[in-house]
């Protein structure tokens, strides 16, 4: 009886969505905890989480776990524009991690004044300047989803253009500075409300706000419609360019918030390294979730945890003592093979061996 | 074994999630034989095929084939290939994009001595099969430029240039006309006399006993049996796949009436698409069900489509129940309450990997737009509603659409569309590749439609069956609409209508 039952909890298991992504993000918890265990600090301290004093902040909640969710908040909001995107397209925007950087150079120098490149008092109400990099993202993201919605460019092709654009659009828009907006109601954004960090919270109401429109609208099932198979999307009523310019101008607009917690975090607008390779993370959170690139069906709950688990490797790498420079190989490595247990025929493989497995036991 | 046996199966097994696909399954080809593999949607006629090519991996049996010691088991079609199985599926797996050279010698292109493609030979090798096997086509245009006959003619040819000793023809007939049907027979009858055992699926009784010698018979994943063709007339055949009698279809056909009295539903004036169809007029009155005839390729199918939109008419005028409508895109179109089955199941119809519960309630839920998400509980009744209604077999409502056979996929765009509760309905070939007790079924469903005061477009290759259920019928030829027949309609009559003038 009870073997039936653990059977059916295995399939269960087996079948679950989001195996995958919470898979990776234990086995990178377990090399913290074992890594603790052996230089002799407290097993636990991965997920210790305490109040510290601070000059600066005041009380702030502190430890290594607030950092990985903190740091890896700009990905996560990447990720559910990205979500969409992949599945309404079947294709990426590579050009979300310039766009992030254009929208805070464009908020910036609204904040300080064309051509100024420091101050601490604000030359427009915060509102506009926060108001400006969301208006560009949703821009830039409309530019995206025009070509490959309606002139039926390429995704990737589409996204080059600002990719390689955006950058050396926000420096024409600075003047060339790097703009520093040194006022502590625009670095709100990237340090602490009350204890907890703000770029948390934005995360935080970015995915409730996203959760909610998909559980109750029928955006989600019309993007993954529209991402199988277009035409007979068409046929049934729905409006395949609309959704799919939708998509890519909502992942500009995520691009935008993401920028704004970025510029915030330095209080400036740094075109040249804000959200430098963050496409490629936004993208692998997506594909660490058990998404598909291919399109269709979604699972927004996999990419975000997969947007965490990166940070978590990136972080678990520094606090083992990888050096910045050779981070990226061992997430090559963990990347290799996270694709490769969700690949089709290595899953195929694991199901034959397990088959023959239990026709051996059955013979037996 | 026998000594002119090409290939045996014995008790082949096969399980999907929630179903049995196959249970205990035989089939026996001979050398030089074309053997029917009969059977109803879902009864494991290509779940067979496809543990034979490789595709599938069946859980218990073993299939034997000559000149090979032991159970031969294959893994991919390649391997299937190299023990000289070769398929042609029931949709054209071939890719659009490249030419039809390409398709012909894709992964086994001839090579220069340099190692390089050689495009010289294989587009002069490739156009001497097409034209040996009487096809007209330039092998260096996309395959994309084609009809669908065509592309199915051109799996065929590469099917039959890779020298095999079995040939399995999975429904390959369901998108040719009867000329380019007569052709292939041709073609199978010159195979058969040099030897190759062709394995033959068809949902066309006719063919059956045009061109086979042999029949066995599936029903539900279970054999029933094998039968020289000569111990198994139609009747019985019949009964044999669907395990009883059937029903008499000439039931069916309604009394006569006049329809036009009735209020006008559609009335097209002057329709047309640039390049696909050429201006129209056609009245459709309420309750009428009225087909449209013609040749594949002759515009039946872009008639409809422009009226739904699905190609945006480019000229004339449109009235829907009196009232004059712009349709910019199919989306309008349903809301002034039309709904259309496209032909191509797999390219405009199912969407594959959304659930049968999702693929049912799409259309009626884009009608509702997409802030008046229908809730979970009324999506599961609809759905459970239409599943019962017309018999989807499926697993469950949760199941894939991409795991049902195509005859209930094809039930269930039929469920969208009701769902929408539709006052004019087009229906593009519903029964195409469809076994021939749905066939009935969904004929009756579109004599009940009608009763009930909707209207109904019907196209069909089939013009028995559109004599059956339409009151009035839409000559078709070469793009253009040329005339219509509101009685006596016969087969003669249509046939004499669609060949053209001098009759």
């Amino acid at each position: 009886m009870s073997s039936i039952n653990s059977k059916s909890f295995w399939r269960r298991i087996k079948s679950w969505p989001l195996l995958l992504p919470v898979v990776a993000l234990l086995l990178v918890m377990a090399v913290n905890i074992i890594h603790d265990a052996a230089t002799g600090a407290n097993p636990l301290s991965f997920f210790l989480v305490s109040l510290k004093d601070t000059t600066t902040n005041g009380t702030i909640l502190y430890g290594r776990i607030i950092d990985i969710i903190n740091r890896g908040s700009e990905v996560a909001i990447l990720a559910i524009g990205m979500t969409l995107v992949v599945s309404a397209s079947a294709g990426t925007d590579i050009s979300v991690g310039s766009v992030m950087s254009l929208c805070a150079s464009f908020m910036c120098m609204m904040l300080a004044g064309y051509g100024v490149s420091s101050t601490t008092t604000l030359a427009v109400p915060l509102v506009i300047g926060l108001l400006a990099a969301v208006v560009m993202g949703l821009v830039c993201g409309a530019f995206n989803g025009t070509l490959v919605a309606h002139l039926s460019i390429q995704p990737m092709v589409a996204t080059l253009i600002l990719y390689s654009a955006a950058r050396a659009i926000g420096l024409l828009l600075c003047n060339d500075l790097i703009v520093y907006v040194r006022n502590p109601s625009f670095a709100f954004f990237g340090a602490f409300a009350g204890p907890i960090p703000t770029p948390i919270i934005i995360t935080v109401i970015c995915i409730v706000i996203v959760s909610l429109v998909l559980k109750k609208t029928a955006l989600g099932m019309y993007i993954q419609s529209v991402g199988i198979n277009a035409k007979a999307s068409r046929i049934a009523g729905l409006n395949s360019k609309l959704l799919i310019f939708l998509a890519y101008t909502l992942c500009g607009l995520f691009a935008a918030i993401a920028g704004i917690v970025a510029s915030s975090r330095i209080t400036s607008a740094d075109s040249n390294n804000i959200g430098l390779y963050l496409e490629m993370d936004a993208i692998l959170s997506v594909a660490l979730g058990g998404n598909s690139l291919g399109g269709g069906k979604f699972n927004l709950a996999g990419s975000i945890i997969g947007a965490y688990t990166i940070q978590a490797i990136t972080t678990t790498l520094y606090a083992l003592g990888v050096s910045s420079i050779q981070a990226p190989v061992f997430k090559a490595i963990i990347v290799i093979l996270i694709v490769v247990i969700e690949a089709p025929p290595f899953k195929a493989f694991v199901n034959r061996m397990s088959a023959a497995k239990a026709a051996k036991g059955v013979k037996a | 074994m026998e000594d002119n046996v090409v290939l045996t199966a014995r008790g082949i097994s096969m399980t999907f999630p929630g179903v049995k696909a196959l249970d205990n399954v035989d089939l026996t080809l001979r050398k030089g034989e074309i053997h029917a593999l009969m059977g109803e949607n879902g009864a494991g006629k290509s779940t067979l095929i496809k543990c034979l090519t490789g595709i599938n991996d069946f859980e218990a049996g073993e299939i034997h084939i000559e000149g090979i010691d032991g159970p031969v088991r294959n893994h991919s079609t390649r391997d299937a290939q190299n023990v000289g199985i070769s398929t042609v599926y029931q949709e054209v797996n071939l890719c659009p994009n490249l030419s039809v050279a390409e398709n012909l010698f894709i992964g086994r292109e001839p090579l220069t001595v340099l190692h390089t493609v050689d495009r010289k030979s294989y587009n002069k090798r490739s156009q001497k099969i097409m034209d040996e096997l009487g096809i007209s086509v330039d092998v260096t245009q996309n395959l994309e430029n084609y009809s669908l006959a065509i592309q199915q003619m051109v799996a065929i040819a590469r099917a039959v240039d890779m020298e095999c000793k079995v040939l399995i023809l999975d429904e390959p007939t369901s998108s040719l006309d009867d000329e380019e049907v007569e052709k292939l027979f041709t073609l199978m009858r010159g195979l058969r006399e040099k030897g190759v055992s062709i394995l033959f699926v068809t949902h066309f009784l006719e063919q059956v006993y045009a061109v086979c010698d042999r029949i066995t018979v599936l029903r539900n994943g279970k054999y029933v049996g094998e039968y020289p063709i000569a111990d198994l007339p139609r009747m019985k055949l019949v009964a044999a796949m669907m395990g009883k009698d059937l029903d008499d279809l000439a039931e069916i056909k309604k009394e006569q009436k006049d329809y036009s009295k009735e209020p006008m539903e559609i009335s097209a004036k002057g329709l047309s698409h640039a390049g696909t169809i050429k201006p129209f007029n056609l009245d459709i009155h309420k309750g009428e069900v009225v087909g449209i005839g013609g040749l594949l390729g002759s515009g039946r199918s872009e008639l409809a489509r422009c009226i739904y939109g699905a190609d945006k008419a480019q000229t004339g005028s449109l009235e829907v129940a009196g009232e004059q409508v712009k349709i910019n895109q199919p989306i309008d179109a349903m809301n002034k309450g039309m709904g259309m089955l496209p032909d191509d199941r797999k390219a405009e119809g199912i969407i594959a990997d959304l659930s049968v519960r999702e693929n049912i309630i799409l259309a009626l839920q884009a009608k509702r737009g997409m802030l008046r998400q229908l809730t979970r509980a009324q999506q599961e009744e609809i759905a459970d509603r239409y599943i019962d209604l017309i018999q989807i077999k499926t697993a469950s409502k949760e199941t894939l659409v991409k795991q049902l056979s195509g005859g209930n996929q094809q039930k269930v765009i039929l469920a969208r569309w009701l769902a929408t509760d539709p006052d004019f309905l087009i229906l593009d070939e519903p029964t195409r590749g469809i076994d021939i007790g749905t066939k009935s079924e969904i004929q009756k469903l579109i004599v009940k439609l009608a009763g009930e005061g909707k209207s109904v477009l019907f196209i069909s290759s089939e013009i028995e069956e559109m004599l059956r259920t339409c009151s009035r019928m839409v000559i078709m030829r070469d793009g253009q609409k040329v005339g219509e027949l509101d009685h006596e309609l016969s087969q003669e009559n249509v046939m004499k209508a669609i060949a053209g003038g001098e009759a």
